[in-house]
């Protein structure tokens, strides 16, 4: 039922997102008329020397990771001839920077250096329009010397003032024959950036070199991710911006958001290193931006490390919440799951109390959840989560659901007290679980899952509760629930059915089960 | 009186015939907005929840005369056109509600909006409310809630409300209402990191409306929207308490906390420098959210006693 999608990358392999690494920055500004040092990307040390080879002279080996400290902690490093660049690649190619490991350098032919300019164009959120950032003196150090940085306004349509450009070069030591190759150079920068949708394009240094050429000899871009459907063109698989290349976690979670635009999910991972004191790692999942980090602040607050940020809202179904919980849950070590929004969602919160007991059931929970599941529904959103998860046998650890009169200190401090009792218990994800009836029963296809109805266990009172929680979807024929509507309406009803699902469940009627299965997590289907 | 929306503004729903637009019309309406026509291209001549449908916001405005407000449920992308006929077609204040609207469409929408003099609200917005009045958006999600979570003005104990957060609108209106306090409008500037009108602009809105005793702020990490406040109320452009919580003092840089804005970048926007900031003018900045309305509460009490200068909330 679930297809192979294949082996998927290890943590930390260089996956885009919607960060462009130097090289591929760079590929864009020489394709609009920016120049560029010739050179091109390597991902083994062999690799690195014949590209060396093939630029003969000296070069440059440049880690491919977006950190701003690259070249004074070795990941920049200068070679005379191939054997020094093989040697400089295989050393930076086994570096970590932060959350980055390393898995391409940048090998480009050295450049003669005589001016270097610091250019930026970014978002000015005050005057709602690009900027660009300007400083005569570029290289590294940029942060410090914020004091001669010239802001030069660009207008979304016409493009940079060339007249105020030009104004700021004539205080420079540049020679003023190369002052119209500059400024073409930086209306190229500006028009790329506009053009690919950049939240920010930096190129430090612009350099200008001995024999009088303009050549941008850094690159960093970051394309704003709302934008990326416009650039399919572009090397990014995950329209995220993320402070280190996408975990595996992350790649699952932006598939499931892809598929199913109802509502949004959204899923960072977080630096768990070096938490020395912490109380414990929890598995975070918030509803609604601002609700979400206010949430994260608290619990933060009282000790807690988070595995991951997390938001579902926007009304999401429930089968969106269900896989957010089961992604949050593939992750180890955790000693609680901790969930809270704003705590006034306007959304039913009750689709998300559904999702919650059923990945809750599946997964067989042994670490305390408390969930503040407050605003629209509310009081039938606490009632299903308590219902299902106390009678629920696999259920081993407390789930409590609280409402928006709950604050989030309050519940933090609860949620502090019920991982005390669980005196350390951590978790490990396991794999989900399925009625024995699943794969030989009755069923029907929906979006990106299946509905299996044990019609063995269907006595006619059973069979009248199914089709009465079924909102419709389902009839009764010979005694048995079956669908009632067409494939394609019940394709987009898993709320509902969720719903149905939870509910016989509830009811001692186990019958229904929807098998919503994760692509990259459930590599073995479950029939 | 309130800001932005009331029950004798006119109000317009661009894409009224789509599901979003269909469902907060009927909320808008019943919670007491005067909307007084719908446009989705291709959709003209017909109604919804009573209210006619014409293909364009010319036409709109041909048809039933001034719209004071235009409110936009669109897909993300096509927000840029939406938004664009709208001030062409003389409206000067809009609602973008949808998310994912790419920040150069944005931008270009705010030269437009400079150009003909317009305002906008977002996008990324659940919009505007004022209490017992009107709503534009979706705040409050049904009428009912919105009419049972928010409390109408309260003589000398009325706060406005800002908000990056759309749920955190609603949840501080609620809490504050909870507490006894009173609410003039309630707006959500918009998740994104460039909006039509930010935080500091809706501040000096409420600054002016005489209704309004002190401004209460959900803030959030990145962008400069907070200090820009910080400093109106250094200069004395604000005068009004405001009383502010931040979120993401959890969060680290480089990785957008969901909301596009809510990012640290190259070391900006950080909830350190916001909470500084905001503190050294003078506002009352709590640590814990949950704390808000209380402080509200005492700042209200020091103002209304003569001669008392409220101090500021750790």
């Amino acid at each position: 039922m679930t297809s192979d999608p294949g082996p998927p990358p290890a943590d930390g392999a260089a996956v885009s997102v919607a960060r462009l690494h130097e090289y591929q920055s760079k590929a864009l500004l020489a394709q609009h008329g920016v120049a560029v040092p010739e050179g091109g990307p390597a991902s083994s040390a062999a690799e690195a020397a014949q590209l060396a080879a093939r630029l003969g002279g000296p070069v440059a080996v440049k880690a491919q990771a977006w950190v701003t400290n690259r070249a004074a902690t070795g990941g920049v490093q200068f070679a005379q001839n191939p054997r020094e660049a093989e040697a400089m690649a295989s050393d930076i190619l086994q570096m970590r920077f932060g959350n980055f490991t390393v898995s391409e350098v940048l090998v480009e032919r050295m450049l003669d250096i005589h001016n270097e300019l610091f250019v930026s164009v970014t978002i000015d959120d005050a005057a709602q329009a690009p900027v660009v950032l300007l400083d005569l003196h570029g290289g590294s150090g940029i942060e410090s010397r914020a004091e001669s940085v010239q802001r030069l306004p660009v207008d979304t349509r016409r493009g940079i003032d060339a007249q105020a450009l030009r104004g700021v070069l004539g205080t420079s030591t540049i020679d003023v024959g190369l002052h119209d190759d500059v400024v073409r150079a930086i209306e190229a920068v500006v028009d790329i950036a506009r053009r690919y949708d950049a939240r920010s394009l930096e190129i430090n240094p612009l350099a200008i070199t001995s024999d009088g050429n303009v050549v941008a000899a850094d690159c960093r871009m970051t394309i704003d991710d709302y934008a990326v459907f416009r650039h399919p063109q572009l090397p990014i698989e995950i329209a995220r911006e993320l402070d280190h290349p996408a975990t595996q976690l992350e790649r699952i979670a932006y598939q499931v958001e892809q598929a199913d635009h109802r509502g949004t999910f959204y899923f960072a991972q977080l630096p768990t290193d070096g938490v020395e004191g912490s109380r414990g790692l929890i598995g975070f999942h918030g509803a609604g931006g601002g609700g979400s980090m206010m949430s994260m602040d608290a619990i933060a607050r009282l000790g807690f490390t988070l595995a991951n940020f997390c938001d579902t809202s926007g009304n999401p179904s429930a089968a969106k919440v269900y896989r957010a919980a089961r992604i949050i849950l593939a992750q180890r070590g955790l000693v609680g799951y901790f969930g809270s929004g704003s705590g006034v969602a306007s959304q039913e919160q009750y689709h998300s109390a559904y999702g919650l007991a059923k990945a809750f059931w599946e997964m067989n929970l042994s670490i305390p959840a408390v969930i503040r599941l407050g605003g629209n529904g509310e009081d039938r959103a606490v009632e299903i989560l308590h219902g299902v998860c106390r009678d629920a046998d696999s259920i081993s650890a407390p789930v409590e659901g609280y409402k928006k009169d709950d604050t989030p200190a309050f519940i933090a401090q609860r949620f502090a007290q019920l991982v005390d009792e669980a005196a350390g218990r951590a978790w490990t994800p396991q794999p989900r679980k399925a009625p024995a009836f699943v794969g030989r029963a009755y069923h029907f296809p929906i979006h990106h899952g299946t509905v299996w109805i044990d019609h063995e266990h269907c006595d006619p009172a059973t069979t009248t509760f199914v089709v009465e929680h079924s909102g419709g979807l389902l009839t009764q024929r010979s005694n048995l629930p079956v669908l009632a509507v067409s494939e394609q309406t019940v394709a987009g009803m898993d709320s509902e059915l969720v719903a149905l699902e939870v509910e016989c469940r509830r009811a001692g009627r186990p019958v229904v089960f929807l098998d919503l299965p994760i692509e990259g997590l459930d590599n073995d289907a479950i029939v | 009186m309130a800001i932005i929306i009331d029950q004798s503004k006119r109000v317009l729903v661009q894409g009224i015939t789509g599901r979003e637009g269909q469902a907060r019309t009927t909320l808008m309406r019943e919670y007491g907005t005067n909307v007084v026509a719908g446009c989705t291209p291709g959709k003209g001549g017909g109604e919804v929840e009573g209210v006619p449908v014409l293909d364009t916001v010319a036409e709109a405005i041909q048809a039933v005369g001034h719209v004071d407000i235009s409110v936009v449920f669109v897909p993300g992308r096509r927000v840029e056109t939406a938004a664009t006929e709208a001030i062409e077609a003389g409206v000067k204040l809009l609602v973008l509600v949808p998310d994912r609207v790419p920040v150069w469409d944005t931008m270009r929408i705010a030269a437009a909006a400079r150009e003909h003099g317009a305002a906008f609200v977002g996008p990324n917005t659940l919009g505007v409310l004022s209490p017992g009045r009107a709503v534009v958006g979706m705040i409050g999600g049904r009428a009912v809630s919105a009419q049972q979570w928010f409390n109408e003005p309260i003589p000398r104990q009325t706060v406005g409300v800002i908000s990056r957060s759309g749920g955190m609108t609603s949840s501080l209106g609620y809490y504050l209402s909870r507490a006894g306090v009173g609410l003039s409008t309630l707006v959500h500037v918009g998740g994104d990191s460039v909006v039509g009108l930010p935080i500091p602009d809706v501040a000096e809105m409420f600054q002016h409306d005489p209704e309004t005793d002190a401004i209460v702020l959900f803030g959030e990490i990145g962008g400069t929207q907070e200090e820009r406040l910080a400093e109106l109320i250094r200069t004395g452009r604000i005068t009004k308490p405001v009383i502010a919580y931040i979120g993401g003092a959890a969060a680290i840089e480089g990785t957008r906390f969901s909301h596009a804005g809510a990012i640290i970048e190259h070391g900006r926007g950080t909830h350190a420098a916001k909470v500084q900031a905001l503190r050294d003018a003078g506002a009352a900045v709590v640590d814990d959210f949950g704390l808000l309305p209380q402080t509200t509460l005492d700042i209200l009490a020091n103002r209304s006693a003569p001669a008392a200068r409220s101090s500021s909330a750790r």
